[in-house]
């Protein structure tokens, strides 16, 4: 329905408000009589606290409180849960916003103060006083599960908090048993920080009379973390706690936990009767902020005589940090085990991982959270078997890709998927990158002393979190349309997509719609942001409440007409008696209205049938300087098939800023603990993320199978680019290396390691 | 953050003033250093004293054979000045590589200068090209500039008033930059000078320093090739999460040489 409905490149309706500074963060909020909180933080990643003292920081100017451990406890308040179910026992360990006997990572926090303002909060915070005893420090993965490693608790012997199986592992022994050829491979995946541009945040207040909480904060969800904090901290009855997240200045995963720092400011709001604030500090942000990755996985593939993949096998360790984040375990287990196998047709999968607790940040989703650590342990695996056997690695997928006429069809993890083209997908991705000009180029680089590789991926992820949503559309009296909805945008353009889908049924103008979200006061439930989810479910869920306000509508001008309900034509905006001039306006039908809501009011509700899978194809070319070691990517070009897509605008914004934090995984993000346990990465002077000189021209096509799976056919493209964008990457780099004797190399892919390999290869040859 | 009294002087000598009746005074330029510091709560001044209202710090000019650069210039301003390209275009390159846009945009030369970062860009072209760098009381030479890890001949109530850079056959820069902040892993500035081939390397060591033997390979023949078969031990040199000293030493070599190939 022309230029506003489905499928059009509609700008972002959001961005005007975004771009003049007219957007309203966190930390833009402020409450009369607010105080201002600052956390001491442990300089230690393990050790034992023999004494606090916060005495000398409780009687410094402007303080109102230091609160402790003891204090909590004593308050009756419970510990952190972490909510992931995967299947397999977890040992629960508990987790308290603050720590009184033993810290376990560099950041934990061991003392709240509350201040009058920031500066004094601070000169505070610098007298308390903590005789620390240090512990024996563990971060590393294989250190960690050494007999002799340091132990972070005793509920995990052994540091291990879960070891979890997916597939079938008979099945698969078997399968190696008659393999002709099996290829193997042990692969990190790097931790990450997320870093995102604005910094977690918090504002807490409480309401003495009702006894009611409010947390205003920069969140991904509200409904679920309410849940958290009702249940397990403040033990109240849900209603009692209203969590608010207005603009988001990004999230990607990492603001969808529950954080010691959301609590404390909760807290001290009730004791003090007070708003209580506080700001992270992009330092604190790096220590205490959910990581992500951080994953070794050794893996094999076997395959049959005609190079037909039989089976896959993976063990993953995954480190979890010094305490299960939120959602923490379901990442490198469920997350990744849905899509394990990829696009291929495999009989059978065995996946096991293990969860590895260390003195380092906690770690939970990051963009793609376990589908991009599958992907890349597939696709890694399939290019080494090319190489392996000397096949074409095009073909090698080719022969091996799931195919149309195969479809539905169950995969090795258990998953049923229901459409996709693998092989026309991949064809179209090699035409857009120009594959056939390779060589050229290649010549060309080496011409002037550069190495050039090109690297091809096929991704295949689920789109997962929260599987249902609701969406309710509310006329109001001014003429606008509320549309009340719990998922939540973090900057991601949502509100365009929705009004779009809104203006295809029922015609109305993308200005006249108001997006309500992120706040358990006025929006009844809702998933959140994640998973991908967010236009998938809630977009099905718009589109349902406004066919029920276009049918609710159809019914009113049947009425007025006194005709039947068939004869009512629907077409932009306007209800018509078929074959007469006479007609109503939706507006017109919308303004009746009765004990104060609109006739037309509708809610839509969704729940998802199944994962849809989104696929695609990414074909890169880097260069690299043999004499420094430093890898640029100089090509890039993407074929996706995310089945409908409501604005390729806004789809290709997704896909290029996931590709680009793929890029930073691969090549720029290094996070780094000294064996001491403390953070050498601790802020952009260390911490590379990708700038725009870092990233070539993004080439983008799709090859659209709509996924009969949902009303809309939408399959959900926030995560696609960078879970794709790893393993191309790697493979194009290695495609560089491999006729110098590298075969194999780890992320992240720094200028020092590349030189390193080039010499010892040297060297050896 | 820490309080601290706030001056803006308007003339050198009101600057020095506010130094010494401070108990411990900073002077800040464009605060690219200095304010991070602060906020950070790594140093408590008691009082700053904020050199932006000099009129006299400001400003490049051209005194006979020398570019003279004022202390408050802007990295931005020295990248962006058509005097300093058409006389000493290397230096002009290099004020370009410099951090990113806002760093370029309040940084300054004197505050690089008298900060002595081991990864700052000028260092390199100060030894390269045997600047004098011009205090309210004395002249120093490059040479005798650079002391150690932010260390420099500067006395403590010492401020940089300008730069003085005698103009060169030639020069080139080539710099390898820290890929988070952009600061130099290694930078090497070759020089053809009146007094001889001088070769400065910044960001390997505790503060910028020349390669003698480098100097003469170049002095022998003026060309890349002239220093393929040199090497720089990495003893000493700096090593960190990005660059070892070994990785750090042979880049040396590789900068070098892309230097003189950068040379105009
Ligand atoms: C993100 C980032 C990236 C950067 N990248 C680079 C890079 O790539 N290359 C590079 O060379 N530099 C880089 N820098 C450094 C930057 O360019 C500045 O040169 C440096 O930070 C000094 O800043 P300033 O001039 O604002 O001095 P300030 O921060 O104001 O002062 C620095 C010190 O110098 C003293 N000082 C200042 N002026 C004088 C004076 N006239 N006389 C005596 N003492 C004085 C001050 O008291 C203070 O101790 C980077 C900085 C940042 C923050």
């Amino acid at each position: 329905m022309g230029q506003f409905g489905i499928g059009q490149p509609m700008r972002r309706k959001e961005d005007e408000r975004f771009l003049k500074g007219a957007a309203s963060y966190t930390d833009d909020l402020t409450l009369p009589e607010q105080l201002h909180a600052v956390l001491v933080r442990a300089s230690f990643a393990h050790a034992l606290i023999n004494r606090l003292d916060v005495a000398a920081a409780q009687a410094a100017p402007g303080v109102q409180a230091v609160l402790t451990a003891a204090d909590y406890l004593a308050d009756g308040l419970g510990a952190m849960p972490c909510m992931a179910e995967i299947g397999c026992p977890i040992t629960r360990l508990p987790r308290y916003p603050l720590q009184g006997e033993r810290v376990r990572h560099v950041g934990d926090p061991v003392a709240l103060v509350v201040a009058d303002n920031l500066a004094a909060a601070k000169d505070a915070a610098e007298l308390v006083e903590i005789d620390y005893e240090p512990l024996p420090v563990v971060t590393e993965l294989a250190a960690a599960l050494a007999p002799s490693a340091p132990q972070l608790w005793p509920e995990a012997p052994g540091n291990l908090a879960f070891h979890f199986s997916h597939g079938d592992a008979a099945a698969c022994v078997a399968a190696f048993a008659r393999a002709a050829h099996v290829v193997e491979l042990e692969l990190v995946n790097n931790r990450v920080v997320a870093a995102p541009m604005e910094p977690r945040a918090a504002l807490g207040q409480y309401d003495e009379a009702s006894g009611r909480l409010t947390l205003r904060f920069t969140g991904q969800a509200v409904h679920g973390l309410r849940r958290q904090l009702a249940e397990h901290i403040f033990r109240l009855p849900p209603e009692q706690i209203r969590l608010i997240a207005p603009d988001v200045g990004g999230g990607f995963g990492m603001k969808n936990f529950l954080y010691p720092e959301m609590i404390l400011v909760l807290w001290a709001a009730r004791r003090l009767g007070r708003p209580v604030r506080w700001l992270g500090e992009r330092s604190e942000g790096f220590l205490a902020d959910a990581h992500a990755r951080d994953q070794i996985a050794k893996a094999a593939l076997a395959l049959d005589v005609e190079h037909r993949f039989l089976a896959l096998k993976v063990e993953t360790l995954a480190n979890m940090g010094a305490y299960l984040s939120t959602h923490g375990p379901l990442i490198p287990t469920r997350s990744s085990s849905a899509v394990m196998g990829g696009c291929y047709a495999l009989q059978a999968v065995d996946f096991q991982v293990r969860g590895v607790m260390t003195n380092t940040a906690p770690t939970d989703a990051y963009r793609g959270a376990g589908r991009p650590e599958a992907a890349y342990i597939i696709e890694r695996l399939v290019d080494q078997a090319a190489h392996q056997l000397g096949v074409d690695p095009v073909e090698l997928r080719a022969r091996n890709f799931i195919r149309p006429e195969q479809l539905p069809y169950r995969t090795a993890a258990g998953q049923t998927l229901d459409s996709g083209d693998f092989a026309g997908t991949m064809r179209q991705a090699l035409a857009l990158a120009d594959s056939a000009g390779f060589a050229t180029r290649r010549a060309k680089s080496e011409a002037r002393g550069r190495l050039r590789g090109q690297g091809l991926a096929c991704y295949f992820e689920a789109t997962l979190g929260i599987p249902q949503e609701a969406a309710e559309l509310r006329f109001a009296e001014d003429g606008g349309v509320e549309l009340v909805i719990g998922t939540m945008s973090n900057g991601q353009g949502l509100e365009t997509g929705y009004a779009q889908i809104l203006n295809e049924v029922l015609g109305i103008a993308p200005e006249a719609m108001r997006m309500i979200q992120g706040d358990t006061g006025q929006v009844p439930t809702g998933g959140g942001h994640g998973g991908s989810r967010s236009l998938q479910l809630g977009g099905n869920a718009l589109f349902k409440a406004a066919e029920e306000v276009r049918e609710k509508g159809r019914a009113l001008a049947a009425e007025q007409f006194e005709t039947a309900l068939a004869d009512i034509q629907f077409e932009d905006g306007i209800y018509r008696v078929a074959g007469t001039d006479r007609s109503v306006t939706l507006a017109a039908l919308a303004s009746r209205r009765t004990q104060g809501r609109s006739l037309l009011d509708a809610r839509g509700q969704y729940e998802r049938e199944a994962f849809s899978f989104p696929n695609g194809c990414h074909v890169t070319e880097v260069e690299i300087d043999p004499e420094t070691g430093v890898v640029t990517v100089e090509r890039y070009a993407v074929c996706d098939d995310f089945g409908r897509l409501i604005n390729p605008l806004l789809v290709k914004g997704q896909v290029d800023g996931g590709i680009v934090q793929g890029l930073g995984q691969v090549l720029l993000e290094r996070t780094v603990y000294e064996g001491g346990g403390q953070l050498l990465s601790g802020s952009f002077m260390d911490y590379a993320m990708p700038r725009a000189d870092d990233v070539p021209d993004l080439r983008f096509t799709t090859n659209p199978t709509p996924t009969p799976t949902n009303p809309l056919g939408i399959k959900g493209a926030g995560e696609a680019g960078c879970i794709g964008a790893l393993p191309a990457l790697v493979i194009a780099v290695l495609d560089a290396l491999r006729p110098h004797g590298i075969h194999q190399i780890d992320m992240p892919i720094t200028p020092e390691k590349v030189w390193r390999l080039l010499r010892q290869a040297k060297a050896a040859a | 953050m820490y309080a601290f009294e706030f001056h803006r002087p308007s003339s050198v000598a009101d600057a020095i003033a506010a130094l010494k009746a401070a108990s411990d005074g900073k002077l800040m330029a464009g605060g690219q250093t200095l304010i991070p510091t602060l906020k950070q709560r790594l140093a408590q001044p008691s009082d700053v004293i904020d050199l932006g209202g000099i009129k006299e710090l400001h400003g490049i000019r051209q005194d006979g054979n020398s570019l003279v650069i004022g202390a408050m210039a802007k990295h931005g301003e020295v990248a962006g000045s058509d005097l300093v390209k058409s006389v000493i275009p290397g230096l002009h390159e290099l004020a370009g590589l410099i951090g990113d846009p806002q760093v370029r945009n309040r940084g300054t030369i004197g505050g690089s200068l008298a900060n002595s970062d081991p990864a700052a860009d000028y260092p390199a072209a100060v030894l390269a090209l045997n600047a004098t760098i011009k205090t309210d009381r004395r002249s120093i030479a490059a040479d005798d500039y650079f002391t150690g890890l932010f260390q420099t001949a500067l006395a403590d109530d010492e401020l940089i008033t300008a730069i003085s850079f005698p103009r060169p056959e030639a020069c080139g820069y080539a710099k390898f930059r820290n890929p988070a902040s952009r600061y130099a892993i290694v930078g090497v500035m070759v020089a053809r000078t009146g007094g001889g081939v001088r070769v400065a390397v910044t960001g390997a060591g505790p503060c910028a320093f020349r390669l003698p033997d480098f100097e003469r390979a170049l002095a022998g023949s003026f060309s890349a090739d002239a220093l393929a078969g040199l090497s720089v031990s990495p003893s000493g040199l700096n090593s960190d999460m990005h660059a070892s000293a070994e990785y750090r030493a042979h880049l040396v070599r590789v900068m070098a040489q892309r230097a003189v190939k950068a040379v105009r």
